[in-house]
Formats: C-alpha cells, sequence, structure tokens
C-alpha cells in the first residue's frame, strides 16, 4: 500500500486502523524490528558493562542540552574559523528559505541529500522542489521511500515499511522495465541511478548526527557512504542540524558513537564515520568550496528548562522504535511522516503543540521498554505521561473529561463503589456469572467487539467480606 | 508473632475477580499472616494518572490513601501495576496537599502479592504445595516488571509448586497491549497486540495463563476467548491457594 493514505487531520486512532488493515505492512514492520532489536541487544551484552556506558552516555547528554548556548556558541566560531558559514533557523521557513537560498545562489537544478530527519521536518524537498530544484534522496532506504512518493517511516530504517516486493515494484517504476527480484540487482540500479546524481549535482545536502563544539565538526554516520559523497563531491555542501545534536567534546562524541551504533543496528560502529571540518583547505583538491551549517530550533528552545528537557537528549538510534509494542503493529505513518514511536510521540506534542500532536501521547501503553532500551535513559514513559496531563488540560473533549469527572465521583467513597458493586451483583445473579456478550455502549462496545469481558461475580469481594 | 498486612485487593479484583482477591487471604492466612481489610480503600486513581487526569485521580485515592495510612502494617496488593502506581506516583500525586507525608509513607509500604509471599514471607507455606500435573505460561506486566522491579518472585513461586510446568513464551517482555484505558482509547489496536501474545502462549501448548495482573488476564483471556482459542486465566494466588490447600479438604 502506498504511504498516503495516512490523513493526518485524523485522529491517532484512525491512522492506526489503515496500518491495522495492512497484513504485509505489520509483517514486514515486526520482522524488521525484531532484527533489529535483538542485533541491539547482542551488541550491547558483548560490552564488559553496557550499563555503565548507558550511564554515562545519559550523563554526557544531559550535560551537552544543560550547556546548550555555550557549545552552540563555541561549535559557531569553530565552524566559522575553519572557513564554513553558520546560520541559526528559528523554525521550519526560515530554514527552508535559507537552504533554498544558497542553492539558488550555486544555480543549482540537483540537490543530492544523505539521510536528515531534520531536513524531513523542515519539508526540504517540497521546499527545494517549489523553487524548481530537485533533491534527490540518496541514502537507499530514503530513495525507495522518495520514490514511492512517502516518507521515511522509521528513524534510521527509512523503508522498514516495504518488503523486497514493494522495492522491486517501485524501482521497476522508475526505470521504466522490470527489474529482478533480487536485492542486489535492485540496489545496483539505485546505484547507477544516484552515481549520476552525485556527480553532477551542484549542492549536496546533510544531516549531522552529532556535532562536536571544541572542534567545530560534525559527524555523520552512515553503511552506505553516501553521505561523504553528498558532502565531497558537490562544490556547495549545506548540513543541517537539530539544536541539540551538539556535545561538548571529542571525548564525549567517542561513547555517543559507540551507544548510536549499537543502538541502532547492532554494530560497533558503522561503515562510515565521516567527521567534516569546514570547506576544503587551500591547496586542498577534494571538498566543497562551500560549508553550510543550518542550526535548528523549531520548537526546541521552548523545551529547554521544562519537565520535557530530557526529550533533548536523544540521539536519534531508534531503539525506541524497535522495542515499542505499538510501534510494531503501525510502523511510523500512524504516528506522524517524520517522528515515530515513543519518541515521536513525545517530540510531536511538544514541537507542534498539544493541540495538533498531543493525542499521541496516549499512543503507548506506558509499558516502559522504550525506556529501558534508549542508550542515554530518557524517561519516555513518564514524559508520555507528563504530556498527558498537559493533552487533558488543553486537547481532550468535553465527552472524556466528563467519564473521569464521573467516574472519579463514584469511585471516590466507598459507598457508591459499593452500589456500582451491588448492580454488578444483579447483573452476576442474573446471568449465572456469564459473561454478557458485546456492550451496547462506546467505548466498552468496541472493547467487546474483541474481546469477551468476564462476567460479573454474585458479589463483589468487600460484599463476600462484609457478610 | 502472626504478621499483621492489611489486604488491598484493587478495584477491578474486588468488582470483578473477588475469588481471586479471597485466593490472595488464603494464601496470605496460611503463610502465617493476620489479614486485616479497609472499607475506604477501594482505588488507587491509576486510571485517571495515567489519562492525565491528576485532579480525578487525586479524588479517587484520596480515600484510599486516609483508609490505609494508619499504622505500620505493609499494604498487599492483587496488583503489580497498581502497586506500582501507589509506590512510584503516589507522593507525587499528593504533593503539596496535607496528606503528602501519609502518601509517602504508604508508598513505602505497599507491596505486590507474590514478591511479598515470595520476599517477606519467605515463600511461606509452599514447602509441600503441589497441583495436579498442569502446563502453565506465565505472563509478566511490564508495570511489575519494569516499573516496580519484580520480575523473578511470581516464577521461583511457580517453580516450587509441584505439578506445574512454566513454559517459556517467546517474547515474555513484550505487552499484551492492555495499558488500562489505552485499550478504551485503541481497542483494536491494543486487541492486535494481544493477539500476538496469545499467538505466543499457544505456541507453548498451555492452556493455563498464570498473572499477578488481572488486567492483564483479563485482555488476554478475553482476547483468546472472542478467538476461540482455549485459555484460563488463573491470578497467581489462585494457584497458590489451590497448591497450599490441605489436601482431602475441599479444595480451591
Amino acid at each position: 500500500m502506498a504511504d498516503n493514505h495516512y490523513d493526518y487531520s485524523e485522529g491517532f486512532g484512525a491512522r492506526a486502523a489503515v496500518s491495522l488493515a495492512d497484513p504485509m505492512l505489520r509483517k514486514s514492520i515486526a520482522t524488521a524490528v525484531d532484527i533489529q532489536a535483538r542485533n541491539r541487544i547482542n551488541a550491547l551484552t558483548s560490552l564488559a558493562d553496557a550499563e555503565a556506558l548507558r550511564e554515562l552516555g545519559s550523563q554526557i547528554r544531559a550535560s551537552a542540552i544543560a550547556r546548550l548556548d555555550e557549545h552552540l556558541e563555541r561549535l559557531a566560531e569553530n565552524w566559522e574559523a575553519a572557513g564554513g558559514t553558520v546560520f541559526f533557523a528559528a523554525d521550519a521557513a526560515e530554514a527552508g528559505a535559507y537552504i533554498v537560498g544558497v542553492a539558488e545562489k550555486a544555480g543549482a537544478t540537483t540537490v543530492v541529500k544523505s539521510k536528515s530527519m531534520a531536513s524531513e521536518e523542515i519539508g526540504l524537498n517540497t521546499v527545494l522542489g517549489e523553487a524548481g530544484i530537485e533533491a534527490v534522496e540518496t541514502d537507499l532506504g530514503e530513495y525507495i521511500v522518495q520514490q514511492d512518493g512517502g516518507h521515511p517511516s522509521h528513524i534510521v530504517a527509512p523503508a522498514i515499511h516495504k518488503s523486497k516486493e514493494d522495492v522491486a515494484g517501485i524501482l521497476s517504476a522508475v526505470a521504466g522495465e522490470e527489474l529482478p527480484l533480487d536485492t542486489l540487482e535492485l540496489m545496483k540500479f539505485a546505484r547507477g541511478v544516484l552515481r549520476e546524481k552525485f556527480l553532477t549535482a551542484e549542492v549536496g545536502v546533510s544531516g549531522v548526527n552529532h556535532a562536536v563544539a571544541e572542534s567545530g565538526a560534525i559527524c555523520i554516520v552512515t553503511n552506505e557512504g553516501n553521505a561523504r559523497m553528498c558532502t565531497s563531491m558537490p562544490p556547495v555542501h549545506v548540513a543541517i542540524m537539530g539544536m541539540e545534536r551538539v556535545v561538548g567534546t571529542w571525548d564525549e562524541l567517542a561513547v555517543i558513537l559507540s551507544l548510536l551504533a549499537r543502538s541502532a543496528t547492532g554494530q560497533k560502529l558503522t561503515q562510515y564515520t565521516s567527521l567534516i571540518n569546514g570547506p576544503k583547505r587551500a591547496g586542498e583538491i577534494d571538498g566543497p568550496t562551500e560549508s553550510h551549517l543550518v542550526i535548528l530550533d523549531n520548537g526546541r528552545s521552548n523545551i529547554l528548562g521544562t519537565r520535557y528537557q530530557a526529550a533533548l537528549h536523544c540521539i536519534r538510534c531508534g531503539a525506541c522504535l524497535n522495542v515499542c509494542p505499538v510501534y510494531r503493529q503501525l510502523g511510523g505513518h500512524a504516528y506522524d511522516p517524520v517522528y515515530s514511536g515513543p519518541i515521536g510521540a513525545v517530540l510531536n506534542p511538544l514541537i507542534k503543540g498539544t493541540a495538533e500532536a498531543g493525542e499521541l501521547a496516549h499512543a503507548s501503553t506506558l509499558c516502559g521498554a522504550c525506556y529501558e532500551a534508549c542508550p542515554v535513559k530518557i524517561p519516555l514513559h513518564d514524559l508520555l505521561l507528563r504530556l498527558r496531563q498537559d493533552y487533558a488540560e488543553e486537547g481532550a473533549g468535553r465527552l472524556e473529561h466528563a467519564a473521569y469527572s464521573a467516574w472519579s465521583h463514584a469511585w471516590a467513597t466507598p459507598g457508591r463503589f459499593k452500589a456500582f458493586g451491588r448492580v454488578g451483583g444483579l447483573l452476576g445473579r442474573a446471568t449465572g456469572g456469564k459473561s454478557l456478550g458485546r456492550l451496547p455502549l462506546p467505548p466498552l462496545s468496541r472493547w467487546t467487539r474483541g474481546r469477551t469481558l468476564p462476567g460479573f461475580p454474585r458479589a463483589t469481594f468487600r460484599d463476600k467480606r462484609a457478610r | 508473632m502472626s504478621l499483621k498486612v492489611i489486604l488491598f485487593p484493587t478495584c477491578l479484583a474486588d468488582l470483578l475477580f473477588p475469588d481471586a482477591a479471597s485466593a490472595a487471604e488464603r494464601v496470605l492466612e496460611r503463610a502465617g499472616c493476620e489479614v486485616q481489610w479497609r472499607e475506604g480503600a477501594v482505588c488507587c486513581g491509576q486510571p485517571a494518572w495515567n489519562s492525565g487526569h491528576v485532579e480525578e485521580a487525586r479524588r479517587v485515592a484520596r480515600g484510599t490513601l486516609e483508609a490505609l495510612q494508619d499504622g505500620e502494617a505493609p499494604v498487599v496488593l492483587c496488583s503489580g501495576s497498581c502497586t506500582g502506581m501507589m509506590h512510584e506516583y503516589w507522593p507525587e500525586l499528593f504533593e503539596g496537599t496535607a496528606v503528602q507525608e501519609a502518601a509517602t509513607s504508604v508508598a513505602g509500604r505497599v507491596r505486590e502479592l507474590s514478591s511479598f509471599v515470595a520476599g517477606e514471607l519467605g515463600g511461606g507455606g509452599l514447602d509441600d504445595a503441589s497441583v495436579a500435573p498442569t502446563a502453565v505460561c506465565y505472563h509478566d506486566s511490564c508495570h511489575m516488571m519494569r516499573g516496580l522491579g519484580v520480575g523473578a518472585a511470581p516464577h521461583d513461586l511457580l517453580g516450587r509448586i509441584d505439578g506445574i510446568e512454566e513454559r517459556a513464551l517467546e517474547s515474555p517482555e513484550r505487552c499484551c497491549g492492555f495499558g488500562g484505558t489505552f485499550s478504551l482509547r485503541y481497542p483494536e489496536l491494543s486487541a492486535a497486540m494481544a493477539d500476538e501474545k496469545v499467538d505466543d502462549i499457544a505456541a507453548t501448548g498451555a492452556t493455563t495463563l498464570v498473572a499477578s495482573d488481572l488486567g492483564c488476564l483479563m485482555q488476554i483471556c478475553g482476547r483468546a476467548e472472542a478467538r476461540g482459542v482455549r485459555l484460563e486465566g488463573r491470578y497467581i494466588a489462585e494457584v497458590l491457594d489451590e497448591a497450599t490447600t490441605p489436601k482431602g479438604t475441599a479444595g480451591g
């Protein structure tokens, strides 16, 4: 199924229904996340003390965010000292306009992109397209998704929702001929197309996994080498990063990288780790002549100093998606076109506001698997709980308030609770303790459509005890 | 010499599963406890708390707190999830109110039943425990396992009962999709999650599921029944009760 069946003006339940009705999608997701989750555990258990590393990672990210202003200032100074340009973008529109401006100045008709969630967040491909500039995703998963007219459904594995058959269909449409159902052949085809784009693009756009304040370098990790091509072949390089993606020192980066690769894909390190420090210097042969660093706020500074600050510690490994029992049923698109899974359920309400995205805080059973998997110990389940408090205040409808209010009054005193139990007892005796079957009123009617409700007992515990 | 404990069945057991609460009471008594009960203790407030409705949660929990606050006896609950709610969140729920101190004190006294029996009671009364040979699966509830940090206790208890063969699940760590009000908000999604658990259990060949949270049991077994999969849900205390009932008398 193509990805554009999700209507983001509808509630999460309606979007979940789209995924639930797609057994192929659910199978692809479940298979893939299980592999990723298993790889992660294997990679971590091979460490002498994975928990100590996790604790260290947590401290590094917490301290980096606590000193964010200082780190960003230093990062910008060092990047500029190396000959680069820094642009602080307050929001998506500013960031998009700046990058379009850079591309237009470079006379670009084609921009090659390596994977960047921040670029998804600002809708960069759309903005470039509107300016008549073709943006080409070069991460294989992103390329597949882009050719399908869709969005990534996972922070790390954008095409995780696509089966091999899906991919063959999508790429065959691009090729204008039927490509064989063979992973290597399909990859070869994409590589051929992309090679041409790398050689002709005037601008390369990349994301940033982490920037290092003390050196003004950015770090990008990939397994395909495409980021290295994007950042070194075109004459102009634009890197875009969320403002929280910075650490203080090289030593800190080393810890984060070892957690990132293990948590994301179960690798000790990714195939490529690129460290980039501005444009090519005088006398150097390779590298861009212009290096731009776009540092994106887009709602992040509003999170600073709040009870949600830990959300900014995220290193975008996707481990919380891979272990989430809700994500494995639905994939990413049911949450949001950009950030999905537990971290997406936290970030979207914070970035977009409770009114627009607050319901996502309920897209979780609060099972805590996300927190357990998080390499920097973000208490995601706890943040979701707090966000539900915001949603109850600002987003929940009158009906929900009335229901909880009525319930709380019934349960607040033993007398009323007992009366409720007596009604249950009457029903229990009338039905001989059998299940009532389907209940007529929503939401219970929907609950009982999929489950058999236990019968009411003839007497509650308190009634038995009182005898 | 008998240890005084307060049994708080929780609203779910009280209302829908009174036999489970009675079984817990007998198990505690057989292990030498003097079991008390407080009429005013109804509910911990978790349904509202987990939905973000703090004031409503406090309104419900307040009466329960007042009923439980006196004395120092352990408060034993028939739910890992509700124990977690009180232990982890009650001090915050009542923060800034006149009863904050009392809430913190009760939060320190609550115990989940199986961990209390395995821990404080030293597995009391299970020395000659036995049942007719039965294969069972045990479902670890997320709030008990991750929130409360109780993982081994119920498995240990089952392991001490002659006749119980516990069969391991492929994915014991995966949530059953209940999530309290989550299952009301998104019932179809929640049922899809339950399906995986039902399949996991069915694959072991066991037709009995034991758990320490009745909400999860209601979710998993209710789903199994709707699908026509044979699965009997048993609260952990019901198994312990049966296993420790003196043989030859009316069983449990």
